[in-house]
């Protein structure tokens, strides 16, 4: 216990209003770990971090730091910033003057202080915006200056909170690339929150996925998009298929009506079971090819994407989606095949996934 | 003609309404006693003025007053408005709202009246405290509602952020929300400073013997015979009030003018 940094200790949150927003958290983060909550609008990602900042009391549960309690220290006086989602830039402050505002509060040494905000400003590519006014900057310049404001502190957390929501796209691609990189050289612990699954997977030593208040699986990026826990983290994280299944015994699974070989064991005998396969990951044969034990479907539809073609196959009652750089005909009959490794087997939840228009409505 | 129908119908509106004040501020320059006839240009009555006793008495009152009402309400109301913000619960925050505003809508006599009976209840003598106690009373309102609003616009998130980078709660509020709320704190004291100087009803039902305000001053001369150095005292408050209200509003017409500058498409 004493190693972490941080430890979350069964965290739980009751509003005023009745509303149980954290049903029970535990978590632990490491020194100069990059560790992402992730999960839809609403599931508690934001408590979280309040409850870390101090801007929150958890109804119940305990936060060491350091393997003390701080759940009783107000914010000021815990050595951890926060780069809010709006910014909260000070607006009758210029950038060097917010910049400034934690060192003055702390009485430090006027010329050292001035000193250190160029150097944040470097940090943070924005040498020479000193005198301006923080309202004449745009989005992306004011996010710089509120992360400059929160490292000058070098705080052991940072913690940011969606901080790239406001941001276009391109803007948000070279800002994930710029935190990282600030992330990495400064040597500070971040805690990052984002319902965005790609940004998660691409920024993050670990990814906390979130649900209804409840944490689903927790591991590296690579463990949740392979091996995710359950339907739920499967579907968040990328588009895929899950079908419903039956696993026989050891490394046999029926799903799609029809007996694959796969890679898992231990799930017991005839257990239903949860089957998740990336589109990457499903290669179709025309349906000539006669390979025994693969299911036959017809496509439905072809789609140009750009790198790959998306396509919908009917398999029965089931719609498998796949991913491919080679183009089948709508209408063609062709048969599904995926390779043993790339079955993924789950215990079954209770998750049911909402109809795909929403679905694709959030990705 | 239509036009010409639609501005002659403005100017005799204008006229109805400023023809009298006029008629006030140039008699206040005439060297004459008389109402109707110009006996040329003077400064005499504003000298006079300056010599009655009773009016620089009431006109130091009024100031007194004025200033001290219009501090100690800026003062309550400012809280009262961070207090109104900061309330979670939505419905009670209006509740609350509808209270604070209530006094605005009631007329000056009930609160006059209501004021007296309960400095009467309290067994309170009628003079300088309870004439200030009430002009406070009655600017309270109006300083909430010159505040909030500005409170309103902040990022919630500013008070949070003070706090994360080692502020304390006293130290947020002073160094971050004050200097961002300061223009709706100012406008709101010299509303209340307006209404002050300005007020009568309520002065006449809760002052006592001895303690007079101008307006109060005014009226007592005015009903001994109109004198023309009533004109000039007159035109004298028009024009106090006239540039305080000029004030109190110029940051709104500064922001209309900015709002419809930035509508007009690039
Ligand atoms: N002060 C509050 N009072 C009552 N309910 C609250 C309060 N703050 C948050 N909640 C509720 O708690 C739940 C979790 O909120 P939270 O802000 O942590 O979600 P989030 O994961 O950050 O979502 P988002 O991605 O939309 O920001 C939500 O249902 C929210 O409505
Ligand atoms: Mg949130």
């Amino acid at each position: 216990m004493q190693d972490h940094l941080i430890v979350l200790q069964d965290l739980r949150m009751v509003f005023g209003d009745g509303y149980e927003a954290l049903k029970g958290v535990n978590l632990y983060i490491d020194q100069n770990e990059f560790l992402t909550l992730l999960g839809p609008s609403g599931c508690g990602k934001t408590t979280t971090l309040r409850i870390v900042g101090g801007f929150e009391k958890p109804t119940s549960g305990d936060v060491l730091y350091r393997g003390k309690s701080i759940v009783n220290l107000p914010p000021y006086r815990r050595n951890i910033n926060t780069v809010f989602q709006r910014y909260a830039l000070f607006p009758h402050m210029n950038v060097a003057q917010n910049i400034s505002f934690g060192p003055d509060m702390r009485k430090e040494d006027r010329q050292k202080t001035a000193r250190r905000v160029l150097e944040m400003l470097e940090l943070v590519n924005l040498s020479g915006f000193e005198k301006r006014s923080v309202k004449t900057l745009s989005g992306g310049q004011q996010q710089r200056v509120a992360i400059a404001r929160a490292l000058i502190n070098k705080p052991d957390v940072l913690l940011l909170d969606e901080p790239l929501g406001a941001l276009d796209l391109k803007l948000r691609k070279e800002m994930q690339g710029e935190l990282k990189r600030i992330q990495v050289e400064s040597g500070i612990t971040f805690l990052y929150v984002t319902h965005d699954q790609e940004e998660a997977l691409t920024m993050s030593d670990t990814v906390v996925v979130m649900r209804g208040g409840e944490i689903q699986q927790i591991g590296t990026p690579q463990d949740i998009y392979n091996e995710p826990k359950n339907a739920f983290v499967a579907d968040f994280i990328g588009e895929s298929n899950i079908y419903a299944g039956t696993m026989v015994k050891d490394k046999r699974a029926i799903f799609l009506g029809c007996e694959f070989n796969c890679v898992d064991k231990g799930f017991g005998q005839n257990v239903p079971i949860d089957v998740v396969l990336r589109p990457e990951d499903v290669k179709l044969k025309p349906a000539e090819a006669g390979i025994d034990g693969a299911p036959q479907g017809t496509v439905l539809s072809t789609l140009f994407k750009g790198v790959h073609y998306e396509m919908r196959v009917l398999v029965g009652e089931d719609v498998v989606l796949v991913h491919s750089t080679h183009a089948r005909e709508p209408g063609a009959e062709v048969l599904v095949t995926v390779a043993p490794s790339d079955i993924h087997i789950m215990h079954k939840s209770d998750y049911v996934r909402e109809n795909d228009e929403e679905e694709e409505g959030l990705m | 003609m239509m036009r010409l129908l639609k501005r002659s119908y403005m100017s005799l509106i204008m006229l109805f309404l400023y023809a009298p004040i006029v008629l006030l501020i140039v008699f206040s320059f005439n060297a004459g006693r008389s109402r109707g006839l110009w006996g040329g240009f003077s400064l005499h009555w504003y000298a006079e003025l300056l010599r009655d006793q009773q009016i620089l008495t009431a006109l130091r009152n009024t100031l007194v007053i004025g200033l001290s009402a219009a501090a100690i309400s800026t003062v309550i109301g400012g809280l009262g408005a961070i207090g109104l913000y900061q309330l979670r619960r939505k419905g009670l925050r209006q509740a609350m709202l509808s209270l604070a505003n209530l006094p605005m809508l009631n007329s000056e006599i009930v609160t006059g009246v209501s004021l007296l009976m309960l400095y009467a209840a309290m067994r309170m003598e009628l003079g300088f405290v309870t004439l200030l106690l009430s002009h406070v009373a009655f600017c309270i309102p109006y300083v909430v509602l010159s505040v909030l609003p500005k409170l309103r616009q902040l990022d919630p998130h500013l008070a949070e952020a003070a706090q994360d980078l080692g502020a304390t709660p006293f130290k947020a509020f002073c160094r971050v929300i004050l200097p961002d709320i300061m223009p709706g704190v100012f406008s709101g004291f010299l509303l209340a400073f307006t209404l002050s100087i300005d007020d009568f009803v309520i002065s006449l039902f809760t002052t006592g013997p001895g303690v007079t305000n101008l307006s109060i001053t005014i009226f007592s001369m005015a009903r001994r015979g109109i004198s023309p150095k009533l004109n000039a005292l007159s035109a004298v408050i028009f024009v106090v009030v006239l540039t305080l209200l000029i004030i109190i509003n110029l940051p709104n017409f500064k922001q209309q003018n900015k709002k419809t500058r930035k509508e007009i498409p690039i």
